[in-house]
């Protein structure tokens, strides 16, 4: 279900916004549109959906629009053009009013440098955001508790921001973002002012609240490897424009122009290619038809020197390699045997569509043989060859067999 | 070079004569000023009837307790409670005890309604700059102009007195806590006004919870030379007529008497430092977190 629905949303800052608008359709650019007028463009027509439940990364790299386009969905900026519904209603235009309900009810915000307020408690912080709807002392208290347990904090409610580390600063910034239970987080290159430990520790923690708490988040990062291990999609940003939505995995195989490209040369790769991405279409012989001779006649017409074994329901049963076959066709001058049963060794490793490569390394470092994808019926769905995981990794085109 | 020429035949402009002219104008809203005197006069009176009321002892153990109760959370300064012993028996013992209440009378009244029109203002120039350029140079003027000049106007239109005396160390003393209010609240880190904001914050939750406690350091900062520079101007005001030990010093320069002009004089200094300590120590506190 769509949540959030961001429809040609535009930010130019600095005054001529007509003259802008209009080199802009001109399809001038950034800079020349700054050089002419004066005027930046922080965001420019940007059009994008989000599902409940998802976490939705906006990347890109400094300059490129990513903080102004979060800051539009509460409009700590207001958008010079454009709308923003959230469930269906325009936060761009709505007034101060009403923009302070969804602010206090729905939509909580967590910063990169965490904005605590120093003069305020651990307790006090969290709980900032109830104290304001007039929440009375001892429930907002209780509903601050009970998020600052949740992000591990227990026992420091007491202490003040200056006294914690940068890491559990930005927990009491998460802390204050649950305990208004919004349905929505906004969640501004939270982890980046962490150390690189500290940060994969709170993108799982991050991970483990949003299967508990299935938050609509919405989360601004600079880094791509942090993009890719927490965004069910990412939306990437360059000079105001949106290049590309798509999931983890649109972004690595068919990134939308060079600029993409560029950006995700130093991925590690085999953490977000799937399985179900690289496997080709596997040849087969069914045990239940097929005999030997059909089977070699299978290998040589596609030059391939092993067949995946199905039955008719094609649930796979094994492999046969050419070298048995063929011994199995010279020894059998008679041409009695009529079932592939002899050769064909059960012996292989399986795995599903969505595995990421790099659970299957281990795999690969045992045995030559293919990989069998399964779906969830045990039905086969195709195979990962050495070569195509090799393909993958090395940043070059997975060779589509259709 | 002939224009240079030209300039020395313009005949002089007649500001003094303009400024005159205002504030004989000024001077006809008797009923105004009448009533801003009444006001002030009538602070000041409470303020004196409190300090006549207690015993010279029971009056130093008080400021001694007020000292102690600040400083409370902070490493103590003995040498500072010594200090306001001895200075306080060396003020009664010379025979300025009334005096030294009355400088402290009019310096607490004109900090007080300095602080309430200050406050607000700086909150206000911090909220829009358009106010801020508006202001800036008034209290530049305010600040910069010698302070004595604000004597003659005010006895045009208070009278001679207190309330004069009162009226110009307030003009003189109100700029320090206007500014630093002012840039208090805009030294307010940006994240810190987009949390308040983004979590749904009023502008009034926003000043309150957010703006004024963390500008509260420098808010005073303002507030102790904003009371340092009324005593200073307290001081100056014995010309027109204020009492306290001002009026002491400026009747020993009438005598050419140094030495009871040093005696008032180092009783001023005593007060000076007790007030800027304790202001001092006021400010301390709030960043005990």
């Amino acid at each position: 279900m769509e949540k959030i629905r961001v429809e040609k949303l535009t930010k130019i800052f600095g005054g001529h916004v007509k003259q802008v608008q209009n080199m802009l359709k001109d399809g001038k650019s950034k800079q020349e549109i700054l050089a002419a007028t004066g005027a930046t463009v922080g965001v420019n027509q940007a059009s994008f959906s989000i599902e409940d439940g998802e976490i939705f990364v906006i990347m890109g790299l400094s300059g490129s629009g990513k903080s102004t386009m979060i800051r539009m969905i509460n409009r700590l900026i207001d958008p010079t053009s454009g709308s923003v519904y959230l469930d269906g209603k325009d936060i761009a235009s709505m007034d101060k009013e009403a923009l302070r309900n969804v602010r206090r009810q729905q939509l909580s915000m967590v910063f990169q440098n965490f904005a605590l307020f120093p003069n305020r408690s651990v307790l006090d912080n969290a709980a900032y955001g109830l104290e304001i709807q007039g929440v009375k002392q001892d429930e907002r208290y209780e509903k601050a508790m009970v998020a600052l347990k949740r992000v591990g904090l227990e026992g420091y409610e007491q202490q003040y921001p200056s006294q914690l580390s940068g890491g559990m600063q930005q927990r009491v910034g998460l802390a204050r973002a649950l305990a208004n239970d919004a349905d929505v987080l906004l969640m501004d290159e939270a982890f980046s002012a962490l150390d690189p430990l500290n940060r994969k520790d709170m993108q799982d923690e991050l991970l483990e609240l949003q299967e508990e708490l299935h938050k609509t988040i919405i989360f601004i990062s600079h880094d791509l490897n942090e993009a890719l291990r927490i965004g069910n999609h990412i939306l990437i940003m360059r000079d105001g424009n949106v290049v590309q939505v798509g999931t983890p995995e649109d972004i690595l195989t068919q990134p939308a122009n060079e600029y993409v490209e560029r950006f995700i040369e130093d991925v590690d790769r085999t953490k977000v290619i799937t399985a179900g991405s690289v496997m080709i279409r596997p040849y087969t012989v069914n045990i239940d038809t097929d005999g030997p001779r059909v089977a070699l006649r299978q290998m040589r017409a596609n030059e391939v020197s092993t067949l995946m074994v199905v039955d008719s329901k094609r649930e796979l049963i094994g492999v046969i390699d050419a070298r048995d076959t063929i011994k199995l066709i010279e020894d059998d001058k008679e041409h009695k045997v009529q079932r592939l049963d002899s050769i064909v060794n059960h012996d292989v490793a399986t795995t599903t569509a969505d595995t990421p490569l790099h659970k299957l390394m281990d795999t690969f470092a045992q045995t030559s043989m293919p990989v069998a994808v399964l779906d969830d019926r045990k039905k086969l769905r195709g195979i990962v060859i050495r070569g195509a995981v090799l393909a993958a990794m090395a940043g070059r085109e997975v060779a589509d067999n259709d | 070079m002939t224009n240079l020429f030209a300039l020395t035949s313009v005949p002089k402009l007649p500001l003094a004569g303009w400024i005159d002219s205002f504030v004989d104008w000024l001077a006809s809203f008797t009923g105004f000023f009448n009533a801003v005197t009444n006001f002030v006069a009538g602070i000041n009176a409470a303020i004196q009837w409190v300090f006549d009321l207690l015993p010279i002892p029971l009056f130093i153990i008080v400021i001694m307790a007020l000292t102690w109760y600040i400083t409370r959370k902070k490493p103590r300064k003995w040498s500072l409670l010594v200090f306001e012993a001895v200075g306080l028996l060396y003020v009664w013992n010379q025979g300025f005890w009334r005096d030294m209440t009355q400088t402290i009378a009019l310096v607490l009244t004109a900090s007080l309604i300095a602080l309430v029109i200050g406050i607000p203002l700086g909150i206000w120039m911090a909220k829009s700059d358009i106010v801020q350029a508006i202001f800036k140079p008034v209290l530049d003027f305010m600040q910069t102009m010698p302070a004595f000049v604000y004597l003659i106007p005010a006895v045009a239109l208070f009278g001679i007195g207190t309330v004069p005396g009162v009226i110009s160390a307030l003009i003189f003393a109100m700029p320090p806590v206007v500014r630093m209010t002012n840039l208090g609240i805009r030294e307010v880190p940006k994240d810190l006004i987009e949390a308040a904001d983004a979590y749904g914050s009023t502008t009034w939750q926003k000043l309150i919870k957010v703006q004024l406690p963390l500008a509260q350091q420098s808010i005073m900062a303002g507030v102790n030379q904003t009371m340092m520079l009324a005593l200073s101007m307290v001081v100056t005001a014995s010309m027109i007529g204020a009492m306290g030990l001002g009026e002491k010093v400026y009747f020993a320069v009438g005598r050419n008497d140094a030495g009871n002009g040093f005696a008032a004089g180092l009783a001023i200094v005593i007060l000076a430092i007790i007030l800027d300590r304790i202001t001092q120590a006021l400010n301390a506190q709030g960043q005990g977190k």
